[in-house]
């Protein structure tokens, strides 16, 4: 476990980016993020922590292109990303994304029927996404009779079919239960390392965050800036077993270490917030 | 048939029956209402001669046009005014209380612009239905989750794209609770159109064999639309509760 080095085969690039929203009414303007400065490596597993309303999320949809950012710089693989979501980039959402109309396949298919591709090469990838992502008996189901989790894997699958560079992942697996979330891990870091992509998790779980990550960047409360980032040193080939390593515990227990502050200041704007309601 | 269904179908042949019965019995007097049987045999009577069949069809096919039309109509106006909060915001409190204000009012206005034609009916028809529609589509987007839209814009969906592939299949069960509403209403204000005041039409045969004291007549032309309103609407309900299954079947 070291501080993190400045990574060399740079992939995404954010120089001084901050996002700030106009207030509400008479309200001050809200500076919800940044500046940040981050260079993302080609093929690594970046997880960002960090306290309740820090701005991950806004933090990711500035780095997908979702949102243009109030000031700074976003890149991917060196072209500017200008509030539109770029060829290469994928993201899964906290929320369930799936299409509740469309079958489990229909629902991987949609990004590639829409871009065109040959249907015999939708049926490849999809059947390789589905396959991949264990849901290949469950094809002609409805996401309606499928549990929370496998939702989530086929929202995955509808981004994979897409054979993303960049994955982005916000919360994906928030609203699953623990051991749940602990094999969705496995799933992903079986995703990270067979598509070689660079994977990018938005988490509460300093858990989660410790097992997954290559290197993870621990945000301050609102704005939300990076305060460290740490390099977990994990072997590529790694799994949900590294849980029961001492290392694990080190990391977990540092990320804590810098982020409870963060999180009491986090929680007394909340408690100053409701109050000023009230 | 499911159990449910079955005791339906007992509940209303028992309503029929107790009718059937108290008609017979003279405890209602044929004055007032006649016997079903008697209903559905001259029912059968009108049908079969024919005498009816223009009537027929110019009514219901009033009613497909007043039904397309406040559909259509007010599917794209839903559309339109959920783009604009501003609009919205001013349209808000007269959608809130257009059912409060019989739109009916507005009949003799209509007939002393359009004449005594199809026209005027139509009007009232697509007025009444078209705020149902209104309604259920400004609710169905509403109800769009704000994620879909993300997904949009990561499949790099344009704005056109996102709306016929995304917000309309997700809206889709209230836009359908609108078009029931529409269907319903447009069957409402046509016939009533043409019971006030029209040349022709299946409610102006009604009103006539009221006027006339032809209880038969005016049973038998009431029965035809209440088999025709049935079956449409059982058929509506049917397609409803299918799609609904579908999208919300038991999990795995």
């Amino acid at each position: 476990m070291t501080d993190a080095a400045v990574p060399r085969d740079v992939h995404a690039r954010l120089r001084g980016v901050t996002r700030t929203y106009p207030g509400a009414g008479n309200q001050p303007p809200v500076h919800a993020l940044g500046p940040i400065d981050l260079d993302l490596s080609k093929g690594e597993f970046f997880a960002v922590v960090g306290p309740s309303g820090c701005g991950k999320s806004t933090f990711l949809e500035v780095l997908a292109g979702l949102q243009r950012p109030s000031a700074g710089t976003v890149t991917f693989e060196g072209k500017p990303i200008l509030g539109e979501v770029a060829d290469g980039i994928g993201v899964v959402f906290q929320e369930d994304a799936s299409f509740p109309w469309l079958t489990v396949w229909d629902n991987a298919a949609f990004g590639l029927r829409r871009s065109g591709i040959a249907e015999a090469e939708v049926r490849r990838r999809v059947e390789d996404a589905l396959a991949f992502m264990g849901l290949k008996d469950f094809t002609r189901a409805y996401p309606s009779q499928l549990s929370g989790g496998m939702r989530q894997r086929v929202c995955i699958a509808r981004t994979l079919v897409l054979q993303p560079r960049l994955i982005l992942l916000d919360e994906p697996f928030g609203a699953l239960d623990a051991q749940t979330r602990l094999l969705m891990g496995d799933e992903v870091l079986r995703l990270w390392r067979s598509t070689g992509a660079t994977v990018l998790l938005i988490t509460h779980a300093l858990d989660e965050a410790a097992m997954l990550a290559d290197r993870v960047g621990a945000m301050s409360a609102r704005p939300g800036r990076f305060i460290e980032v740490i390099e977990t040193g994990w072997p590529r080939e790694r799994d949900s077993s590294i849980v029961a390593e001492a290392a694990f515990g080190e990391i977990t227990g540092r990320l804590w270490e810098r982020l409870r502050g963060e999180s009491l200041k986090a929680l007394g704007a909340s408690r100053l917030a409701t109050a000023a309601a009230d | 048939m499911r159990h449910v269904g079955l005791i339906r179908i007992a509940v209303i042949a028992a309503l029929i029956g107790a009718l059937e019965f108290a008609c017979q019995s003279s405890l209602i007097s044929r004055r007032t209402i006649v016997p079903p049987s008697e209903m559905a045999t001259t029912l059968y009577k009108i049908l079969v001669s024919g005498a009816i069949n223009a009537d027929i069809a110019r009514t219901l096919g009033v009613i497909v046009v007043v039904i397309v039309f406040s559909i259509v109509l007010g599917f794209a106006l839903g559309v339109l005014i959920h783009a604009l909060p501003r609009v919205r915001e001013a349209l808000d409190p007269l959608f809130a209380t257009y059912y409060a204000v019989p739109v009916f009012i507005f009949y003799p206005v209509l007939i002393a612009i359009f004449g005594l034609s199809i026209f005027p009916i139509v009007v009232i028809g697509v007025a009444t239905a078209v705020v149902a529609m209104i309604i259920a589509t400004l609710n169905g987007l509403d109800r769009v989750p704000r994620v879909l839209t993300k997904v949009a814009r990561v499949h790099r969906l344009g704005r056109v794209a996102t709306a016929l592939t995304l917000q309309l299949p997700a809206a889709a069960p209230y836009l359908f609770t609108g078009v029931k509403l529409s269907v319903s209403y447009g069957f409402i204000a046509v016939i009533a159109a043409e019971f006030i005041l029209s040349p022709a039409g299946l409610g102006r045969d009604i009103a006539d064999a009221y006027a006339d004291f032809n209880n038969r007549r005016m049973y038998a032309l009431i029965l035809f639309l209440l088999i025709v309103a049935t079956i449409v609407n059982a058929a509506l309900h049917a397609f409803d509760m299918r799609w609904a299954a579908r999208r919300s079947g038991g999990r795995l």
